[in-house]
């Protein structure tokens, strides 16, 4: 009897339900993976659609490489009327700058967009992300997806570049594990910023002047080295926002400098575990703060 | 599992609304917006959901979509509990936000639909039928190269409503999808979707503040005030309750007396200021007759007919009835 009726049940569905698909679509799929997935399709499409106008993205993605150029310029100038800033020279300089800027370049390009989740909570555009099929923060992070952040990259790589040839480094296997290792965990703690700033803006949607303060103030900061701040200002930077193992420990081990604050040396391969410890505290914020959205409506 | 296809048991949301009231102090004030609301509606069905602004029809459809997540209640939709689980449920339901569009914006209207296919995993032969169907009846086909900011505020609906049916929903949300609307581009989007209805017994529930809306669409009326469910049944039967009157607004040459037609025309004045004149006449009845009556009997200049609101009917509902609180 049971079985009679499950197979009609299935009959009719084939035939009248054109929409049978969808079981399949979603069956048993990894929230994860689908939100990578989703991601980089709407990442192609926005690429897709900022390549229509090539001639315009030349020019902003040149634009976006000048205006951060200018910041190294400046740095290189003060270096015209000293040596050494900190007990630094210009190439030290340069590593400290280039493997910052660099991270933050790659974070800002991937995740930057998460910012503008204030303006979608207030204008109630997130709603119209809530009834799609993919998470949303795939979405929001995707969303205008600007490819002429590879300025910023461009400039960041260059400076790099700059460091390494100029810089007389005694170099081992481990120190060049570490270069593209400070570059990538930096960029995922900062990503970890971003979205953990989104999810504040949940609750204080004009909060994301607070978020600049830290990914752009502390990319700011950790292009000098940590001897010409105050030490209480380190200590806040390394062990609140542990942003300084964006690039000051692992940069300061390839330099083969003593640490700040006495650390001990092995402090300088911690990126990834930081980087991970930051992603998990990030995760949890967006889940309380989407939680939070949905029960209040705003 | 059919005749229950979208279930609500006492159905509550809660919001916790803070004020101001100086520098620091801040007063906590609950505001229930849906206050115990219970309705079936069975697949295929057709139901308007209406109320005066801010009766609590959006925050019952964002509790529907998954959006929101109620704060009392039972609420099933085809089986899903759309709070837990919203994504399984977005596979299988479509939603139309009348104030706001669910493409994007900067992007011509075919990227939105070919995001859609990919991202809802739609079959390429079932997205390109539906698309097709969407572009004819919708008349789309010459907005689909235009980037979606550029498109009037009908095109726009009509392409959301095409984005929202890409993946063959089971049922459809619509929020107010023709407010703004000119009068050609609601009468195509009311002749689609009693087709779509009718031939793929798409469930459809729709938030409205226009009656014509429910008219020509929905058997099944629901109007909800209060966050409470103030009336469930068929249109003709709310008419009834709020005996509701359209009012047809007639300018005169001169200032003249009150009207008076013959009596066959259930007409009324209720309203002369100067040279204009209001007359009241069953929401159910034609208007055409009484024009013509008026145009040969009286020197017109100029008129117009105002549909009744759904403010109107509701106080009429319980100026009729004042017992009735709730259903």
């Amino acid at each position: 009897m049971a079985e009679a009726e499950v197979e009609a049940g299935a009959g009719r569905r084939d035939v009248a339900d054109p929409g049978a698909w969808r079981e399949d679509a979603f069956a048993g799929r990894s929230r994860l993976l689908e939100g990578v997935r989703a991601y980089g399709l709407i990442v192609a499409m926005w690429m897709r659609s900022t390549m229509a106008y090539r001639a315009s993205f030349v020019m902003t993605t040149v634009g976006n490489f000048v205006a951060t150029a200018f910041d190294f310029v400046t740095i290189m100038l003060m270096f015209t009327h000293v040596d050494a800033l900190g007990g630094y020279t210009l190439p030290e300089i340069a590593l400290l700058y280039g493997a910052s800027a660099t991270a933050f370049g790659l974070s800002d390009l991937l995740l930057g967009s998460v910012e503008r989740l204030g303006r979608r909570v207030r204008d109630g555009t997130l709603d119209t992300l809530l009834v799609r099929p993919v998470p949303v923060l795939a979405q929001v992070a995707a969303d205008r997806f600007a490819l002429r952040r590879l300025g910023r990259i461009t400039q960041g790589l260059l400076v790099l570049g700059y460091a390494l040839v100029t810089l007389d480094i005694a170099w081992t296997p481990l120190k060049v594990v570490m270069l593209p290792l400070m570059v990538l965990s930096g960029a995922a703690v900062f990503g970890a910023v971003f979205v953990a700033g989104a999810a504040f803006q949940f609750f204080a949607q004009d909060a994301s002047e607070v978020q600049n303060a830290f990914t752009y103030g502390g990319t700011t900061v950790l292009q000098y080295p940590p001897s010409i701040f105050a030490k209480e200002l380190v200590r806040g930077v390394t062990f609140v926002v542990p942003l300084a193992f964006v690039s000051w420990l692992p940069a300061l081990y390839v330099l083969g400098r003593d640490y700040p604050l006495g650390l001990p040396g092995w402090v300088a391969f911690l990126p990834p575990v930081v980087a991970a410890l930051c992603w998990a505290l990030a995760s949890l914020a967006w889940r309380t703060g989407l939680r939070a959205y949905r029960s209040t409506g705003s | 599992m059919d005749s229950d296809f979208i279930e609500l048991d006492g159905v509550e949301k809660v919001f916790d609304v803070r004020r101001r009231t100086g520098f620091l102090r801040r007063e906590r004030r609950e505001v229930r917006a849906v206050d115990g609301i219970s309705f079936r509606v069975p697949r295929g069905e057709m139901v308007g959901y209406i109320g005066p602004n801010g009766a609590g029809k959006s925050t019952t459809i964002k509790m529907l979509t998954g959006i929101l997540t109620p704060s009392g209640g039972r609420l099933r939709v085809a089986g899903i509990d759309p709070s837990r689980e919203r994504t399984k449920l977005a596979h299988r339901i479509g939603v139309v936000f009348g104030q706001r569009t669910t493409l994007w914006w900067d992007l011509p209207l075919r990227d939105s639909y070919r995001l859609m296919h990919r991202m809802y995993r739609i079959p390429d032969s079932r997205f390109r039928e539906n698309l097709d169907r969407c572009v004819e009846l919708l008349d789309l086909a010459e907005l689909l190269d235009v980037p979606v900011r550029q498109l009037s505020l009908g095109q726009r609906m009509r392409g959301d409503i095409a984005a929202a049916l890409l993946h063959d929903p089971e049922v459809l949300y619509l929020d107010e999808p023709t407010i703004g609307l000119d009068v050609i581009s609601k009468a195509k989007v009311r002749g689609f979707l009693r087709e779509l209805n009718a031939e793929r017994s798409t469930t459809v529930l729709l938030t409205t503040h226009d009656l014509t809306d429910i008219e020509q669409l929905c058997d099944r009326v629901m109007v909800i005030d209060h966050g409470r469910l103030v009336y469930d049944g068929a249109l003709a039967g709310l008419h009834e309750v709020g005996e509701s009157e359209r009012t047809l607004v007639v300018d005169l040459e001169r200032e003249m007396p009150p009207i008076e037609l013959a009596s066959d025309l259930a007409v009324r004045v209720v309203r002369v200021e100067g040279p204009r004149q209001w007359l009241a006449f069953p929401a159910s009845a034609s208007a055409a007759p009484l024009v013509a009556r008026l145009a040969a009997e009286h020197p017109l200049v100029d008129l117009s007919v105002r549909e009744p609101d759904i403010e109107a009917v509701i106080a009429k509902m319980y100026a009729a009835d004042p017992s009735r609180q709730a259903v």
